[in-house]
């Protein structure tokens, strides 16, 4: 250590310290500098609302992966956050502490499991359970909501479950001496005062969701078109990327970046979001 | 219309047992499925054989060889970087405008989906760089996407170290560093080996970002330099073009134990952790 010395061993830990901050701007530098040309050149709106995509005749519409991407995401959403946050109030507030401790890790667990593991469940269990009882190839819109409402269910849960921990004990105890039952004061109080990290967990969620690639594409069929019903097969963003990078060339593999920026900006918008909302729940404190 | 509180307390109590039952469930059959129909395939001769047609028959021996090296190589990265950012963070400054911006970096680096760190990965370390796919630009691009984690997981730990510690080791004239390295760092180590752990456990369930990177060949890698397969990615190919169903079962039972042991092992250590503080 004498070879540096305490100020050299700060200096050192500053620079590594702006590894994380600088590898994000270093994607976003390379996915922007591939992928924005493209969409300039191409017409902003050409790309966006167009609907066809057709990389050998050189159309290039994402708008029915965006709306794809829309779906899929707000259909998880409604299979995820009840179900998860149904699960955190419950482990917060009515289970003992030795069922949360047991429980909380197993439901991470669920959040460890791979992608492609999802995925083939989607495929083996899920598409021919859909395709015998309500008709469609199976593989569809329907599908991936339930697989990737499944996945999101240990952000929403565990999330949840810190802001519902962090709202402070007096509130309950208030509401629990005017003579209301616990679920009341769940509903009436602690929920209301937990509400912004719950909204954060919910918007991670949707965060994970828009951002799922493997399982989607083992489940959701991917055809390219505008789903007009549950059981339709649909292409989604990160589908769409994952699909064609391996022999898209060109122009073509322009597209797939200039997709891949669409997908950062919304990810980057939903995060932000999020990172608000917890900051709210962290000053309220 | 008023409905006694004491109904909807019951009724509220009971949907919300049962959603948590549920999700339990959900985690409970997908393990079992996979295991059911994977462990009669699972043998020793499955995991020490090369595949043959593609993985139509054989076992999946180079894909466990790169199952083991890319989070290795990963984590090599990974963890100094990450642990050195997360002693900055904790032990040599308070809260300023750089930390608010590292921590937010740390925070969108964690939100970015795999896909882009696959696209990202191929166009700067197997094109701009020419690394081609190989095992150096796949475990270089899994180093960036752990890296959010082992600062987290590193930086917890290290709050987490009494404050009485840091000045007993200070008023034996100990510097600043010497306390982190003598003192801090061993406190924090169970904390810092569970993040690493849980990065392990991402790395080898990772499909999206390493198939563009590290690429699917099934030789055994000679060099960094070479392409590999990943267990993740090998079960993908199998199960997306219908190879072998067998196989894939196979394949996902092994994949789900070697994820689920590290898992445990890292709440194991985690558990430990906590409970020698209290």
């Amino acid at each position: 250590m004498k070879l540096v010395g305490e100020k050299g061993v700060q200096r050192i830990l500053m620079i590594t310290a702006l590894s994380a901050i600088s590898s994000l701007l270093l994607i976003a530098l390379f996915i922007f500098s591939e992928g924005l040309p493209f969409i300039f050149n191409y017409g902003v709106g050409n790309f966006l609302l167009a609907n066809e995509w057709d990389p050998s005749t050189g159309h290039f519409g994402i708008f029915p992966m965006i709306m794809s991407s829309v779906w899929v995401t707000l259909g998880a959403m409604v299979v995820g956050a009840p179900l998860g946050i149904a699960g955190a109030i419950f482990l917060s507030e009515y289970a003992s502490p030795i069922i949360m401790k047991i429980v909380k890790p197993t439901i991470e667990l669920l959040a460890a499991i791979p992608s492609v593991v999802y995925g083939f469940i989607g495929v083996m269990v899920l598409a021919p359970i859909i395709r015998n009882n309500l008709g469609g190839p199976g593989l569809s819109l329907l599908a991936g909501c339930i697989i990737l409402g499944i996945m999101i269910l240990p952000t929403v849960i565990s999330i949840s479950i810190d802001s519902i921990l962090a709202v402070p004990r007096s509130y309950r105890e208030g509401s629990l001496a005017l003579g209301a039952t616990t679920w009341q004061t769940t509903h009436m109080v602690t929920i209301k005062a937990a509400r912004s990290g719950i909204v954060a967990s919910i918007i991670l969620g949707l965060g994970r969701a828009i951002g799922e690639t493997m399982a989607v594409i083992m489940v959701a069929g991917n055809s390219v078109n505008i789903p007009n019903s549950a059981l339709d097969s649909v292409r989604t963003l990160t589908a769409n990327i994952a699909l064609e990078m391996s022999y898209a060339t060109g122009m073509h593999r322009e597209a797939l970046f200039a997709t891949g920026v669409i997908l950062f900006i919304i990810i980057m918008i939903l995060n932000s979001i999020a990172s608000v909302a917890i900051r709210n729940r962290n000053a309220k404190k | 219309m008023r409905v006694n509180p004491k109904y909807t307390q019951w009724g509220a109590v009971t949907i919300l047992t049962g959603a948590t039952i549920f999700t339990i469930l959900i985690l409970v059959f997908i393990i079992f499925f996979i295991l059911e129909k994977g462990l009669p395939v699972l043998g020793l001769s499955f995991l020490t054989e090369n595949p043959q047609e593609m993985g139509k028959a054989g076992g999946i021996f180079p894909t466990l060889i790169g199952t083991i090296i890319l989070p290795v190589f990963a984590l090599l990265i990974a963890t100094p970087l990450g642990i050195s950012t997360s002693v900055y963070l904790a032990e040599y400054t308070k809260e300023t405008r750089i930390t608010k911006v590292i921590r937010f970096g740390t925070d969108c680096l964690a939100g970015i989906p795999s896909i882009i760190f696959g696209l990202f990965g191929y166009i700067f370390f197997v094109i701009t760089l020419g690394l081609g796919w190989s095992i150096l630009s796949g475990g270089l691009t899994l180093a960036v996407m752990v890296l959010p984690t082992i600062i987290r997981t590193s930086e917890e730990a290290i709050r987490a170290v009494p404050n009485s510690y840091r000045k007993v080791s200070f008023s034996l004239g100990a510097s600043r560093w010497q306390t982190v390295k003598k003192v801090v760092l061993p406190n924090a180590l169970p904390g810092i080996v569970t993040g690493i752990m849980l990065s392990v456990g991402r790395s080898i369930g990772e499909t999206a970002a390493v198939i563009f990177t590290a690429g699917s060949s099934l030789r055994i890698p000679s060099s960094v330099f070479d392409s590999t397969r990943t267990m993740a990615v090998h079960f993908y190919i199998l199960a997306r073009e219908g190879i072998s169903s067998e196989n894939a079962y196979g394949t996902a039972a092994t994949l789900i134990i070697a994820v689920l042991f590290v898992n445990l092992l890292a709440y194991y250590t985690m558990h430990r952790f906590i409970a020698k503080r209290s």
